[in-house]
This record gives C-alpha cells, structure tokens and sequence, in this order.
C-alpha cells in the first residue's frame, strides 16, 4: 500500500506520454501563428467564437461534468460578465484588464448567493430552478435603468487601436491572441483541478453524494465551490465579449441559446472530460457560423434546428460524447505498473 | 386599491391557475411513471395550440369542436415521443435524460420557427366571446370555459388515475417497474400511454386557450415554467397536487402583479418555488 502511494506522489504532475505532450505543443504553436499567415477577419472571427465558446462549455463542464450538477441557466454569468466589467470601464472608465477582475468577482458573489440556497437542491430541481435563475436575470435586467434597460449598454469606442482599452477597430488579430490567451489559461487550469484534490472531490460528489459524505468531504460546500469556479470561467468570456462586439443588451448577453449553446457543446464534445469542450466547440461553432451565413435569412433558427437534433442523437447514442471516439490510450498517462 | 380590483385578480387568478394545474398534471403523471422531467412540456403546448389554430384557419373548425383532434395529436405525438426518444434514454444517467428533452424541446421551438416563423396568431371570432358580469367582477366566457374544462379533465384524470384498471396499472408501474412486469403489466406500453395521457391533457388545455390566448412559438416557455414550478410545489409525481398548485401559482402570478409590479411576474412564482423546495423538499403534496 505505501509503496503505491510513494508511486502515485512520485508521479509527475505532467501527462508522461510524450507524444501527446508534442502534439499540444505543436497546436499551440500552429494556434499562435495562425494569424500571421493572413487570415482574413472571417477565419479569425471564427477562432475567436471558438475560443470563446470552449471556454463558455468548460466553464459548464466543471458544474455538470466534475460536481454533477445540471444548469439551465449558465447565461446568466456571461451576462453578469459582461455587464460588469462595460459598466465599469464607461462609469468609472476602468480599464478592462480590471474591470475583468470585477466581473468574475461579481460573479462569484452572484454565484454564492445562488449557490447557497439552490445547490441544497440536486436533480431536477435545481436544474429547474436555474433555469428560473437565467430567465430571472434577463428580465431584471430589461428593466434595470441604471444599465440601460432593454437597449443596453454602447461601450464608450476610443478612436483609435489601445491596448489599456482593450479595442482594437483595425484588425481582429489582437482579440484572437487575447481570446487564445484566456482560452490556453482557462483550459491549463481546468486540467489542473481535474487531477487535483479538489477535481476528485468534485467527482466523488457527482457519482455518489452519500459515499463522498462519509468520507468526511461536505457536499453541499464543493458544490457550492464547484459553482463559483465555473462562475469565475464564465465571467471573463462575458467581458471579452462585450469588448468584442462594443454593444451590450439583456437579450443578447443573457440569452437562453447561451445556456443551450455550453450545454450543447460539453455533452457533444463529451461531458466530464477536460478536453470535450474543444472537440465540441471545433464542430458546432462552425457549424452556427455557416449556417448563419448561408441560412440565415430563413427565420433565424435553422442552427438551433440542428443543435436539438444533435443533442438527442448525442443522448440516445453516445452519451459519453465524441470524445469517447478517442482511444483511451491517448487520453491516459502511460501506466507506471 | 379597491376590494373590487383584488377580487377581481383572484379571481383571473384562479381561471389561470385551473390551466396551470392541468398542464401540470401532464407533466407529473410523465415524472411519476419513468422519473423523467419532460423539458418539452411548453412546446408541446405551442403545439397544441397551433393544431387547433390550423384546424380553425385551414378547415374553419372552431377551437371548441377541434379540441378532440387536438388532443388525439397530441396523444400520438407523445407516442412517437416515447417511441423515438424517451425509449432509449429510460436508464440513462439523470443528465442525459435532461439534455436529451431539452434538446427535443430546443428541435420543436425552432422547427416551429422555421415552418410558421415567429408571427403573433390569434383565433377570430371563436364561439366563445365576451365575457359576463357578476357584481362589478368581469368573467372573460373564453377564460371561464377554458378554466371549467380544464378542471373537468383534470378531475377525469383523476378519475382515471385512480379507478380506472389501466390507471392502477399505471400507478403500479410508477411505484415498481419490475415488480409491475412480474405481475404481467409490460412497462414500455404503459410509459406509452402515459406520454399520450400526459400530453393529451396538454391538449385540452392548448386547444382551450387558442380561443383567447395569443399563439406564437414562444408560448409555451412560460407555461412550462410555471408547470415545473407547480411540479415542484405539489410534489413530484403527486397530481391532486397539482392542483393545489396550479391554483397558488395563479395566485401568486396575478395578486402579485396587481400588488407589485406586473413585469416581475416570474420572480414572485420563483421565489414561492425556492421556498417550498428549500423548506419542503418533498413538495405541499408529495410522495417522496
């Protein structure tokens, strides 16, 4: 038993396999250099949408995947995100690289005072009651005049490229490094608490809550945990996007297609795993993008046609999503036995 | 603030929580059965609602007489439901179960987009019109109506539920499935006939409020909510429940209005769901 043990604590943190330690590697590498083979602004918008939208279904992954918790109504922190740091970079003229910080920090605090009472609650019905929760902010926010009601917040537009303001009307190569920057940090750290303490915790209280009770862990705390760390995911990409499009509205940033969308992508790309997001970001935010391009003019909804389509498909036939295509020898460290 | 205009919420409150029981209903006989949360119950609605609006634009059938059809469209599409869908995900993981509806309920609303675009309908001229006076209390017939039949079909359910040798063996079903296939009564036909049922009483309550509600694809999310809500508060699975339920929410949903501020509607609902799930799990009415 203690030789074990003394095994696993020797292991290196790092994946041993190195073939997929150069295979990342090389991706990063393509992924930076991509922009400088001349992208037009269509291409890097859509690596931008990418990005943003594996960090969005990350952000989902570590409730529903790691705690087991089912939310409907995850839109709300891409929207607290982007309100708060808009809000505050136009009253206060913070710049955004701040105004970031606030946003997530309003978020987790959104995230505790839901959290407390709501994650008491498992199954349906918190599933249903955050689905009250995405609705609930929408419609408060409609309403509020301090952020602009129904018509939103115009993010004040300096006249030129600036960093501190984090705008950029020339080129969209800066928002692609920035959105590829959040999005390698984002997933490193999510790989991280996956293998660490706190990742199997949150396992453990997704696959048997009784079970993780007696083994002294309290479920209710790391669910609430759970949710504050997806909260802090989510907020950052509300901000950044609102950097990225300069114009903020309830029924845009609050939408209940941005709680369909992560959901949509963690169970496509395969729910639980680090790495099913981006396979499920890489085909459907094309997928929307075109079919917005080509179809879009025919009601609008042709996307959302496929989405539902998928997710049964998804549902009745591999539950575990795409990722499960994947053999697992690629996906495990190499055994130390 | 007069006891005239409080009467008065009540009592468009009750005709509106009538509705909500029923749909509800439907939505909890589906959960007892199988454990499953139907996240398409509001299409299924929209459906409903536009199937009696076709049958009055295209053959001219009054909402009134069309409500059968209605209903029986609706029963068949909760077969195909079961059979299509539900059948595979019966023991799959709680989560799948809920991506699974809620990707069918994702398909329906935005089918229906895409085939009637997102356009304002409303039933012209239906048989049921104006609206009576009692005191200085205003009766909308189409609402009335539509509450009383709501009602009856619930109370038929009821009835059927609980009397009925199918209703038992329903109930039997709900309570232990395999025990239930031990004593001869085959599962997946009953989850059959509890989709039908529970979207039949979709139905009745769809093809009620085409006289006087307006009809477009989104119409159904509020009804869903305000259902699940109701769900909860009764008790999953329970339906007499239900109808306590239906009733409070409808309360709540125009009392607050009148008192507070009609535009915040959905949070006062919200806010007695978080309560009674918070302080009362198990629901007002709730077997487990």
């Amino acid at each position: 038993m203690d030789s074990k043990l003394a095994i696993a604590k020797s292991e290196p943190i790092w994946n041993t396999n190195v073939r997929v330690i150069s295979i990342i590697a090389g991706l990063i590498i393509l992924l930076f250099a991509l922009p400088l083979f001349g992208m037009n602004s269509f291409y890097l918008h859509l690596f931008i949408m990418i990005f943003m939208h594996a960090v969005m279904a990350q952000s989902w992954n570590v409730i529903a995947g790691f705690s087991g918790q089912i939310s409907l109504g995850h839109g709300a922190f891409f929207g607290i995100g982007a309100y708060a740091t808009s809000f505050f970079y136009m009253e206060y003229g913070v710049t955004p690289w701040i105004s970031i910080f606030f946003g997530m920090l309003v978020s987790a605090i959104f995230a505790v005072l839901i959290g407390i009472p709501m994650l008491r609650l498992s199954g349906h019905y918190f599933a249903i009651a955050t689905l009250l929760i995405g609705i609930s902010f929408q419609v408060v926010f409609q309403r509020w005049d301090l952020v602009g009601a129904a018509s939103g917040l115009w993010v004040t537009m300096t006249p030129e490229d600036s960093w501190s303001a984090l705008q950029f009307h020339s080129s969209k190569a800066p928002y692609y490094y920035v959105f590829l920057i959040f999005f390698l940090i984002t997933f490193f750290l999510v790989w991280l608490l996956s293998r660490s303490k706190l990742g199997y915790r949150l396992r453990a209280v997704r696959d048997d809550p009784q079970a993780a009770l007696s083994l002294c862990i309290n479920v209710s705390n790391y669910k609430i945990i759970a949710y504050v760390i997806s909260a802090i995911i989510m907020a950052p990409m509300g901000s950044l996007f609102a950097q990225y499009i300069l114009i903020i509205d309830p029924d845009r940033v609050f939408n209940i297609e941005i709680s369909i969308i992560v959901l949509l992508i963690t169970v496509l790309g395969g729910i639980g795993n680090v790495w099913g997001p981006i396979i499920g970001a890489a085909i459907l935010v094309p997928i929307s993008e075109y079919s917005r391009i080509y179809l879009g003019g025919t009601g609008g909804a042709v996307d959302l046609i496929f989405y539902g389509l998928i997710l049964m498909i998804i549902c009745i036939f591999k539950p575990n999503g795409l990722i499960s295509f994947v053999p697992k020898d690629i996906l495990e460290r190499k055994k130390q036995r | 603030m007069t006891t005239e205009i409080i009467i008065q919420a009540m009592v468009t409150g009750l005709m509106m929580g009538l509705i909500y029981a029923l749909i509800a209903a439907g939505l909890s006989l589906i959960f007892g059965l199988m454990e499953i949360v139907n996240f398409a119950h509001g299409e299924h609605l929209m459906l409903s609602m536009f199937s009696s609006f076709w049958l009055w634009s295209l053959f001219g059938l009054d909402p009134l007489f069309s409500i059968p059809i209605t209903i029986l469209l609706l029963a068949f599409c909760g077969i195909i439901t079961h059979y299509f869908l539900i059948r595979y995900i019966l023991k799959a993981k709680m989560l799948i179960q809920i991506c699974a509806t809620f990707g069918l309920s994702i398909f329906i609303r935005s089918i229906a987009q895409l085939l009637w675009t997102p356009d304002f309908r409303n039933v012209d001229k239906p048989l049921l019109e104006g609206r009576i006076e009692i005191g200085s209390v205003f009766i909308g017939q189409p609402q009335l109506y539509a509450s009383l039949v709501c009602l009856l079909a619930f109370f038929g359910l009821y009835w059927f539920v609980t009397k009925t040798e199918t209703g038992l063996a329903l109930q039997a079903t709900a309570q232990d499935r395999h025990a239930a296939e031990i004593l001869g009564i085959p599962s997946n036909k009953m989850f059959a006939i509890g989709w039908a049922i529970g979207l039949g009483c979709v139905g009745v309550a769809g093809g009620m409020m085409a006289n006087y509600f307006f009809i477009f694809t989104d119409v159904g999310i509020n009804f869903a909510l305000f259902a699940f809500v109701a769900v909860a508060l009764g008790g999953f699975g329970s339906i007499i429940g239900c109808l306590y339920a239906g009733i409070i929410i409808g309360l709540v949903e125009s009392l607050g209005g009148l008192l507070i501020d009609p535009s915040f509607k959905l949070l006062y609902v919200f806010a007695i769901y978080l309560l009674v799930v918070i302080y009362k799990p198990q629901g007002l009415f709730g077997r487990y």
